[in-house]
């Protein structure tokens, strides 16, 4: 049997906002007898894109991250209400409009917070998947047709199949141990979740202060090392995919010119800023 | 022409004046809509010759055309021509309209009776035609799908039972032609084969249906036109619901009174740009053509979008035509074969779209990652792009770009990183501009150390970058299209910047392979040739200088001229000045020449009034002309005995007029577009979209309420002084998509009637051997101009045709020979383009109490003031306005460092304020914005002053309220509402005004 999954591209969603809009486009004003009540031209969108900034400038990094509905297997609303939410053989999990409404407490049971209160019909609604859509034959939802960068892909297999294709492509789902089994899945959602420590390698050459390429850098965690990496042209270094508040580093540079150090403590991602080479060795902290 | 016997014309003619009523009534037969049509009224009108020898009363009654022998003397309405031969072009089929322009304009043709009447009755006989087209797609749902343009693509419309279901990206079926595919570095590209629109476009629908539309005609309560008209009340007193012919009446008398009582100029239509997408109802063609024949002080608009490139990059190496910007041409294909790294300079087309052009570039971009081209993004904001496509962030601070500019070339000249074949043989003035760039004329070198200080970019990275860039292949990325335009350009020292990126290019051997002034963001490999008009070439206007009419659509489109008599202009940016002065000076924008904008032009002129009505077009001056807020001034000024204003929602400054003639939106009437397709200054800008589609603008559904569509508007008032049946030519709005049509290359590839049902045609992309030459190519390889743009004029050219650039020497110019010529008292504009600090920056004395810099870029989310507000879907976006208090606050990005400074947290509502005004937005506190720097969107629909504990501050989000309304450099009219110097608090009032919304919303 195979179901719909979602598969969000973390590294390719642009924060457009395609994605929301056609979603509120599709239900404003229009009644979809047992998908869907008419939302009004107001209010909570059922996608919604959340932002992550890290670093500082001139080495920033910015993440945006779509949450719908993740039409869970185990879905927590239906655990709540199964009388008014069903489960489709496709997969897809709808709250019937007629038997859901007025029951606010259903909104409370998502933990991914994907479902929002129509304040009009008074009923919970959510990102369905355009189930209604696909029934007269589209081809996908409105989310994915609208996106301008491919970040969001309907892909219709058996779970098996799902599953092989998560393990090969690295593909997760938001917050797993919650035993949900969302059938939104996120490729590169490191980018979410971990942090990095980056830097900007200098020394002074012929009486002037220059960007450092090709030093090693090298990220250390008492006193093992993790990591090596080389700056760039601008003397810029990153390490990236670290777990955040994972404590104390270090990274240590060496160059021809000179070495550098610095320790940090890593809660959010870190940047250093410039790290000048001397002759002898030298120690910043952050 | 056909050569038939004259006595067997004579015949025919008798013949078609009895037959015409059949074919009518056969039409209504099968119309049931033109059998509605015929029931509206019955009509007695005489078709025939002059000298009444032949002709016959052709009347409609009961809802059926009938006709039958009679005299002219009996109707209402004659239509009379001069002889046989005239009379069988107007009713013969095949009809050509260049023959009956001609005709009629010079009275071979004579349509005589009340002029209502006289239209209506011409409408309906061209109705005929129209009324039964099968018009959009039937779906499987039982709705219809219709198509339309935006100002961020064209879109499927789904209706169903009158009301819009949604509206879609256009996705092509089978077909539709094949498309394009780029080879570079062993890969092949091709685009998706459907429109990537932008988010405005996706909310159309929100704003079809806004609760902020204006459904009736109204009055202010205490404006009495025979009366006390009380202007010192406007934008104060509220409005009661008038009838239409009750607004026309009072609008077409205030016409009338003005002509009579002013004289000529006395009225002006401060014309906006893009408030609804479509060749026939575009403010150049069918306001214009209003406009024209009453006559009217034309708002000389400045530049904008240009600024910098027209003022100043111009003059190192011509392009007047396209104001000074770059074509882009081929720019798509060499870049991703060729160019090494991409620099983005004060770009960020993931937020302005290349205009119109939606993320159609953004997949070009993504392409350039997965090929290993490195990115620079040059801002002092960690833009979207920047945010997408990763790569160095270089920050700088607003205002002072043309010195980091400097420092680079001054690395590239002492490290010898530059093309040195190129600037001996394609430029002048080399030797000069060095001098300068080492010191030698001033004392200063320009090193990286140099810049430091004023731009905030260490000098290592200047020289990184410096030695990164030069000698190798890089595209520079600037503005909006990636080929120009930029917020860089609009500020103080906006042409210092534009001038000083040329003059890289012409360091780095401009033109040759993938080396080029673009970001994937123009220079498609589309069909050039296939001729469909842009909004800018004339529509329906009948205009010849004012837009690029004369150029194709005059002859294509044959039309009746139309001309405004009025030479009197004053500057867009000046227009409230002018009225509360009385006098305004401005330099003019016009692209024939590159000399044209050093004469100033003043207002008044001799011979004609000063302006004394206000005819506005929709209600977005408020938040888009810097200092904005003498607009309330101008607007209550005694001088000004009426205000109309036309506007589609209750927005901006429509709460200032007088009276408010609802205008419906585009889904509402008839129109066609094509999707980017600017044309005049932007010719061939549809080389941003993937794919050139042109669509029918479908009426979807009936006008909400009672608003009208801005036609059938001017076309009430006129029809009150005449001038009805001379603005519509007898057709009505679909009449002209027609027109439109006809005048095309589309007749040769799709059938009328398929187009109306399918509603859209894709032009089938270029051959790969006929593709666009790149532009600049021609130069850097010492050949003729190979490019397919009309420009520069004939005469532009110093030596050959199609020989060298446009300027004196034909050559790219370090030290411009014009500004030598014309500015060189001019101390604003140096012709050695030196560093001159911000007028309104970190170095002024003004920064001691105002020690931020303030850029409101052009919204991610909305097209200038088209999707804001009115509670449409992009109003509610997170990341464009946020929801305090029960009201939607625009944003105000700014780093932790300043916010913590003053104690402002995320989302905290902060009051920014200099001199000029103070808003209030909300706190968006991140990395993104480099410190020193908040940044905000212009042009916010909303315009909302609220007075809280004796503090009147506005909350709609109208930056322009604080920006200077100083030109950049004297002897220009350039506006430079990027030097703009402000501070911020956290709103002290913020608990208030929070806590009286909720005891508001609680009592409702």
């Amino acid at each position: 049997m195979s179901k719909w999954n979602l598969i969000v591209d973390v590294a390719r969603c642009e924060n457009c906002h395609n994605c929301v809009i056609a979603e509120r486009d599709e239900h404003t004003g229009n009644d979809f007898p047992g998908y869907a009540a008419p939302a009004a031209p107001v209010g909570d969108t059922t996608i919604r894109i959340e932002r992550r900034v890290q670093g500082a400038a001139p080495m920033v990094d910015t993440a945006y991250l779509p949450v719908m509905c993740m039409h869970c297997d185990d879905a927590p609303c239906r655990r709540a209400a199964p009388d008014a939410i069903v489960k489709r053989d496709d997969g897809i999990v709808l709250i019937d409009p007629v038997k859901a409404k007025g029951r606010r407490e259903i909104v409370e049971t998502c933990p991914y917070g994907a479902i929002v209160w129509n304040d009009e019909a008074e009923v919970p609604h959510t990102w369905i998947f355009d189930a209604h859509l696909l029934d007269q034959g589209w081809k996908e939802p409105r989310c994915v047709t609208v996106c301008p960068t491919a970040a969001l892909a309907a892909v219709k297999l058996d779970d098996a199949a799902m599953a092989f294709k998560a393990a090969a492509e690295g593909l997760r789902t938001l917050s797993p141990e919650l035993g949900t089994k969302p059938r939104v899945w996120y490729r590169g959602l490191d980018r979410w979740l971990t942090c990095f420590i980056g830097g900007s390698v200098s020394a002074k050459v012929c009486g002037v202060v220059d960007c450092i390429a090709g030093a090693e850098v090298t990220l250390l965690r008492e006193g093992a090392r993790l990591a090596t990496t080389t700056t760039d042209v601008f003397g810029d270094f990153r390490f990236s995919r670290l777990a955040p508040d994972s404590g104390a580093y270090r990274v240590e540079i060496t160059h021809a010119l000179g070495t550098a150090s610095a320790n940090c403590s890593l809660g959010e991602s870190v940047y250093l800023g410039e790290l000048r080479l001397n002759r002898a060795p030298a120690t910043a902290t952050t | 022409m056909k050569s038939v016997r004259p006595t067997l014309n004579r015949q025919v003619l008798k013949f078609v004046l009895v037959a015409l009523p059949k074919v009518m009534n056969r039409a209504a037969s099968r119309a049931p809509a033109y059998a509605e049509r015929l029931k509206q009224r019955d009509i007695v009108a005489w078709i025939g010759l002059m000298d009444g020898s032949i002709g016959r009363v052709v009347e409609i009654r009961g809802g059926r055309f009938r006709s039958r022998r009679g005299k002219a003397a009996e109707a209402e309405v004659t239509l009379s021509f001069k002889d046989v031969a005239t009379a069988l072009k107007f009713l013969l089929p095949g009809r050509d309209q260049g023959e009956i322009i001609h005709a009629a304009k010079n009275f071979k043709m004579v349509a005589a009776g009340p002029d209502e009447t006289l239209v209506w009755f011409t409408q309906t006989l061209a109705m005929s035609e129209t009324a039964g087209l099968p018009m959009g797609t039937r779906m499987p749902d039982g709705s219809t799908r219709f198509t339309t343009g935006t100002n961020g693509g064209p879109l499927f419309v789904y209706v169903k039972d009158g009301r819009i279901l949604r509206v879609t990206p256009i996705e092509f079926d089978a077909s539709d032609p094949a498309t394009w595919t780029i080879e570079a570095r062993g890969r092949k590209f091709s685009p998706p084969r459907k429109g990537l629109v932008a988010p405005h476009a996706l909310a159309v629908k929100s704003l079809v249906y806004s609760d902020k539309r204006i459904l009736y005609p109204m009055k202010r309560v205490d404006f009495d036109p025979d009366g006390e008209r009380n202007p010192q009340n406007r934008g104060k007193s509220g409005y009661e619901r008038i009838s239409w012919d009750a607004a026309f009446d009072i609008v077409a008398r205030e016409i009338k009174r003005q002509k009579r009582v002013r004289g000529p100029g006395s009225i002006v239509f401060p014309m906006s740009s893009h408030h609804q997408w479509g060749n026939v109802g575009y403010y150049l063609s069918a306001l214009m053509r209003f406009a024209n024949l009453i006559g009217f002080t034309r708002m000389a608009a400045n530049p904008d979008s240009w600024e910098g490139w027209y003022w100043g990059a111009m003059h190192h190496y011509g392009n007047s035509m396209r104001v000074g910007v770059p074509s882009g041409y081929g720019g798509v294909e060499d870049a991703l074969k060729e160019a090494e790294m991409m620099v983005f300079w004060s770009c960020d087309p993931e937020s302005t779209n290349g205009a119109y052009a939606g993320f159609e570039g953004t997949p070009r971009r993504l392409w350039a990652k997965e090929l290993g081209i490195e990115f620079v993004h040059i801002d002092p904001h960690m833009n979207p792009t920047a945010q997408l496509l990763g790569g160095r962030w270089i920050p700088v601070r607003p205002q002072t770009d043309a010195a980091l500019a400097q420092a680079i070339m001054y690395v590239w000249v002492t490290e010898g990183l530059y093309d040195k074949d190129y600037v001996a043989t394609r430029t002048t003035g080399f030797a000069e501009w060095k001098a300068h760039l080492l010191g030698e004329s001033d004392g200063v070198p320009k090193t990286p150390e140099w810049q430091e200080a004023e731009t905030g970019v260490p000098a290592r990275d200047v020289r990184a970058l410096a030695r990164k860039w030069g000698g190798r292949k890089v595209y520079l990325a600037i503005g909006m299209t990636g080929t120009g335009f930029g917020g860089a350009g609009r500020g103080a020292t906006g042409q210092q910047w534009a001038r000083s990126m040329v003059m890289m290019m012409a360091m780095q051997g401009w033109g040759k392979p993938g080396v080029n002034i673009g970001g994937l963001q123009i220079g498609a490999p589309s069909d050039t040739h296939f001729y469909f008009p842009g909004y800018a070439d004339g529509g329906i206007s009948g205009e010849l200088n004012f837009n690029a009419n004369a150029a194709n659509n005059y002859q294509r489109m044959p039309h009746v001229l139309t001309i405004n008599p009025v030479k009197q202009q004053v500057p867009r940016q000046q227009l409230p000045d002018a009225i509360i002065d009385g006098h305004a000076e401005g330099y003019v924008w016009d692209g024939m020449s590159q000399e044209a904008q050093f004469a100033p032009f003043t207002y008044p002129m001799p011979g004609y009034s000063p302006i004394h009505m206000i005819y506005r077009y929709g209600g977005s001056a408020l938040s888009t002309i810097t200092k904005s807020g003498r607009w309330i001034e101008a607007y209550r000024h005694p001088s000004i005995d009426f205000v109309v204003n036309q506007s589609i929602w209750m927005e901006g400054e429509a709460q200032f007029a007088d009276i408010i003639l609802p205008a419906c939106t585009s889904l509402k009437r008839w129109d066609i577009g094509e999707w980017s397709n600017a044309g005049g200054y932007g010719h061939h800008g549809f080389l941003t979209v993937n794919h050139r589609i042109i669509a029918l603008q479908h009426k979807c559904i009936e006008p909400l309420g009672e608003s009208r569509s801005d036609y059938d508007i001017f076309t009430g008032i006129l029809h009150r002084m005449g001038l009805g049946s001379m603005f519509t030519e007898g057709g009505s709005e679909l009449d002209w998509v027609r027109r439109v049509f006809d005048g095309s290359d589309l007749p040769d590839h799709v059938k009328w009637k398929d187009f109306c049902r399918k509603g859209y045609f894709v032009v089938p992309p270029e051959r790969p051997e006929l593709r666009q030459p790149v532009d600049m190519r021609w130069f850097a390889e010492g050949r003729k101009k190979d490019l397919p743009e009309p420009s520069p004029l004939p005469s532009q050219f110093p030596e050959e045709f199609l020989e060298g650039l446009q300027t004196p020497s034909g050559k790219l110019e370090f030290v411009p020979e014009l500004l030598v010529r014309h500015a060189a008292n001019n101390p604003d504009r140096p012709p050695v383009n030196r560093y001159i600090p911000s007028w309104e920056g970190r170095q002024s004395e003004l920064a001691h109490r105002y020690p931020l810099q303030l850029i409101a870029t052009h919204s991610r989310y909305s097209f200038h003031t088209y999707a804001d507000g009115k509670n449409s879907a992009v109003n509610q976006v997170e990341d464009h306005r946020a929801l305090i208090g029960g009201h939607r606050f625009q944003l105000l990005r700014l780093n932790p460092a300043d916010a913590v400074a003053r104690g402002i947290c995320h989302r905290d509502l902060v009051k920014v304020f200099n001199d000029r005004g103070a808003v209030v937005l909300a706190a968006d506190i991140s990395q993104l914005v480099t410190t020193g720097v908040v940044k905000s969107y212009e042009a916010s629909a909303e315009f909302q002053l609220v007075e809280i504990g004796g503090e009147t501050v506005e909350i709609g989000g109208c930056l322009n309220l604080l920006t200077p309304d100083r030109s950049q450099t004297r002897g220009t009219s350039s506006m430079s509402p990027n030097s703009c110097l402000v501070e911020i608090e956290a709103w002290r009032h913020a608990a208030t005004f929070v806590a009286d919304r909720r005891i508001k919303e609680a009592a409702e």
